[in-house]
């Protein structure tokens, strides 16, 4: 195993980490419009509060996705071609989430906003919770076989850890979610938020507790145990805050725990990408699932001046957008007026 | 119908839909920041209508496109896991600079446009916008490289039996990327420009029906004014007449390129993809002559014999193929012992071709296919691009004419262009059969894969059948949600887009001027969803 796929493993788990940060939050405002959102005005603050970045930012699942391919194209074949039904579940919600938070504010109707809603709400918790199962797959293993195709049916997936990464990413969607919201709206939607956070956050992120240390303890390091300790340093700290009213604090506190708690578990199983259920002797590694390395050069010289360039630009989004948004700002619906007389 | 025919089927219905989508992105957002362009250097508000109008047409249709090409990357993966596997190593690498170097730009940057009137400074909010189309401009060029690879593999060696890239400017400069590429993006203008022309119309048509705009006797507009409808003041007339005019000139340069670089890429398919091409002029035998019109049955069976050739004309195909009028071109009964002998008559006896192993090459590509999606291809091509300097002379003297039946024509006429882009895409990857890599003659050996080896050995009947009927129905039930939308808000006119000119001016509500961030109704949002 050489340099270049190391530093892939790190590069493609620092865009799994960079897709569950940003988007973790979008998917979380897209679960609260049903769960905390009352009003039709309540649930326009929110989905306007990421209406400039939710685009943007899930873009970072499109390249972990095509960078897995261009650098690890076995584990990209295994895992996708594994997984068939949930992702395809998975696609459908990414559809239809993306295309609601276009569509929502083009029809003046109750019947029509309600419809996106739900749009929007199921389709975030279907993704987060494939993306959550998907991942907990990665790092617990599949059935795969000596070329790395999935034996034994359709649902061989579908077993106790999955269930705990769909659970982990949905109940971190929410708190991050909600703690995006405490700090970028006012009014009652930040009321409601904040008080989710302290209220809920000990029970919502208990699967995602639970999926570290369930990895630290059949794979960990003591490097890993460093990460964990971070992760809960930070963790508490966020609530603290958020129980402070402290809300840049709290969001700058539950990233962090995202971040060491994720890279925890992708440190932990390194070097293995996808272990295999049936013989370790199947799993794959950085070195059987990998590029050549002029592949892996010409991407890192590519992520090299593309990724500093994409972290700057999508800052300057934030920063463009950093108003609280409240229910004065929202604008009036007004129902299209056709300029063709009938 | 096993796996492999259920999931070619998927592939093609995902990938005729994402490419309904995306053409009208690339062609459209262009003239949008055109517009925009227009409006920061003169300050005329007709180019702001046009913007807004145009921008929300854009909108509704570009997160469709965005939406479904999820579903694109996803599938390799999926549905082709032994394909991902076997390219990986050269495949990939576009995918992901795609994501990084352009798709990124694309989506934030619109981002910052939609949500950026009245916050950014009005060069900077403009320049988001062109920084988008430029990222769908460049993602685009990323995904016809990777796809040109398949017709044309370069840039690699072959090591333990599969191709590993070591040269990725090879990879990037493909001429049949260069060529696909650039075809692609005239298209895409072509369809840009037939949208303008057709919508444009209808208003125009409409302004002279209500007896808004008439003509005097030298057949010149008289511009007219009805405030009790919004929005139709004589602005208004200049926005859509402007707009027509715009996408009649798009749409010819367009079309002027689609056949500029067609005639380039047929004759590199003659020595890339020789199969390919007989097939899609059904030149069953080796000669000189171009088949205008043949009839019997066009290859249904992939089979020569019952071709018979109506209209000929002598020469034409040489010209095509080569320049001159006078080289014999192979036709297929020539060519087909040809690819036998290089690639064996049936499908190697391995493990990894499953249940297809030992059974007989079809090297022949459905030649109905083939030969009808070339010829729709160019024919509604060229029917577009009649239409676009029709509506260019009509329009001369400010308005459209008084006809219904014109109107539904230049209305119906924007599905033209969508059909010739389809029907070129469906040409072009099915007439790459058998191969899904196709083999480059002068390039590696061994570097290509027959379409039954790619397929997922995993994946079962079922859930491929599952996935097919579960999106064609989201995407069925979707497309009829985005046409809805588009004609409300094509019906509503630009006063749809700016409710201000609707409702009197006794609030200020006028958005157009101003700096950032001091919207003039206290804090409102000047957009929000």
């Amino acid at each position: 195993m050489d340099g270049l796929t190391i530093f892939w493993f790190i590069a493609i788990s620092a865009l799994w980490i960079g897709y569950l940060l940003l988007e973790g939050f979008d998917l979380g405002v897209g679960m609260h419009m049903l769960l905390t959102g009352r009003s039709d005005t309540e649930r326009r603050v929110m989905l306007n509060s990421i209406g400039p970045v939710w685009d943007g930012n899930e873009v970072w699942l499109i390249t972990a996705g095509a960078a897995t391919f261009a650098a690890f194209p076995f584990w990209y074949a295994s895992l996708f071609s594994a997984l068939y039904l949930p992702l395809t579940l998975v696609l459908v919600g990414l559809i239809f989430r993306a295309v609601a938070i276009e569509y929502r504010g083009k029809g003046a109707t109750v019947r029509w906003t309600h419809a996106w809603d739900l749009a929007i709400s199921i389709g975030s918790f279907i993704v987060a919770f494939g993306v959550g199962a998907a991942l907990a797959l990665t790092t617990t293993g599949l059935p795969l076989d000596a070329n790395g195709n999935r034996v034994g049916g359709a649902f061989v997936w579908l077993n106790g850890y999955a269930v705990i990464g769909g659970l982990a990413v949905v109940g971190f969607c929410l708190v991050h979610g909600a703690v995006f919201l405490a700090l970028k709206t006012d009014g009652s939607v930040r009321e409601k938020a904040n008080s989710f956070v302290v209220k809920w956050a000990p029970l919502a992120l208990l699967p995602i507790v639970a999926w570290v240390l369930i990895v630290q303890f059949s794979n960990g390091k003591l490097f890993t145990l460093v990460l964990i300790a971070g992760a809960v340093v930070a963790v508490v700290w966020a609530w603290l805050s958020a129980r402070a009213g402290r809300e840049g604090r709290a969001f700058l506190g539950l990233s962090l725990f995202l971040v060491l708690g994720a890279a925890s578990i992708f440190a932990s199983v390194f070097p293995v990408v996808l272990p295999s259920t049936i013989d370790s002797a199947y799993n794959l590694t950085i070195s059987n699932a990998s590029s050549g390395s002029y592949t892996l050069g010409v991407m890192t010289v590519v992520t090299a001046l593309g990724l500093p360039l994409v972290l700057v630009y999508q800052g300057w989004t934030y920063w463009v957008f950093r108003k609280r948004i409240s229910a004065t700002q929202i604008p009036v619906v007004h129902s299209v007026v056709a300029a063709v007389a009938k | 119908m096993d796996a492999l025919d259920i999931a070619r089927w998927q592939f093609g219905i995902t990938t005729v839909y994402h490419f309904l989508l995306v053409p009208l992105t690339l062609g459209l957002g262009p003239a949008v920041a055109i517009m925009q362009t227009m409006w920061v250097r003169t300050g005329n508000e007709r180019y702001l209508r046009m913007t807004k109008f145009w921008g929300k047409l854009f909108l509704i249709n570009f997160i469709l496109g965005v939406a479904t090409g999820l579903v694109q990357e996803f599938q390799f993966g999926m549905a082709w896991s032994q394909y991902s596997r076997f390219v990986g190593d050269v495949f990939g690498a576009p995918l992901a600079m795609e994501g990084l170097l352009a798709f990124f730009f694309e989506s934030t940057f619109l981002g910052l446009w939609i949500f950026g009137w009245n916050r950014l400074p009005k060069r900077v909010h403009l320049a988001t916008l062109w920084i988008a189309i430029a990222g769908s401009w460049i993602s685009a060029f990323f995904i016809i490289v990777a796809n040109s690879w398949m017709q044309h593999p370069v840039g690699v060696e072959l090591v333990d039996g599969r191709p590993v890239m070591n040269d990725i400017f090879a990879v990037l400069t493909n001429n049949t990327a260069i060529l696909a590429y650039t075809h692609t993006i005239f298209g895409s203008l072509g369809v840009g420009g037939g949208f303008l022309i057709g919508i444009a119309w209808y208003h125009l048509w409409q302004r002279r029906k209500d007896g808004i705009d008439t003509v005097d006797a030298q057949k010149r507009v008289v511009v007219g004014e009805a405030r009790a409808i919004p929005g139709r003041d004589k602005t208004d007339h200049s926005v859509w007449i402007r707009s027509l005019r715009i996408g009649a000139v798009v749409a010819i340069i367009g079309f002027a390129g689609v056949a500029f670089t067609g005639d380039l890429q047929g004759k590199l398919m003659f020595q890339q993809q020789p199969m390919k091409m007989a097939a899609a002029e059904a030149a069953c035998e080796t000669g000189t002559s171009f088949s205008v019109l043949a009839i019997g049955d066009v290859g249904a069976t992939h089979n020569c014999d019952d071709v018979i050739p109506v209209i000929q004309i002598p020469g034409l195909l040489s010209f095509l193929a080569t320049g001159n009028f006078t080289t014999d071109v192979k036709g297929v009964k020539d060519l087909l012992p040809e690819y036998q002998a290089k690639f064996g008559t049936t499908i190697p006896d391995t493990a990894a071709y499953g249940a297809q192993a030992g059974q007989a090459i079809q090297y022949v590509p459905v030649m109905q296919v083939t030969y009808w999606g070339f010829r729709l291809m160019i024919g509604f091509g060229a029917l577009a691009a009649l239409a676009a300097v029709v509506a260019l002379w009509l329009t001369r003297r400010g308005t459209v004419p008084a006809s219904r039946g014109l109107m539904r024509l230049a209305v119906f006429g924007i599905l033209a262009p969508f059909g010739a882009n389809a029907a070129g895409w469906v040409f072009t990857e099915m007439g790459r059969q058998p191969f899904v890599v196709a083999p480059n003659p002068t390039g590696v050996d061994g570097v290509f894969m027959f379409t039954q080896a790619a397929v997922s050995p995993g994946v079962s009947l079922g859930e491929l059948l599952f996935s097919i009927i579960t999106l064609t129905l989201v995407y069925g039930a979707l497309l009829v949600v985005e046409v809805r939308l588009l004609v409300k808000y094509a019906r509503a006119g630009v006063a749809g887009v700016m409710p201000e000119l609707a409702h009197t001016h006794d609030e200020d509500t006028d958005g157009t001027s101003g700096t950032p961030g001091s919207g003039s109704r206290g804090d409102v949002l000047a957009f929000a969803y």
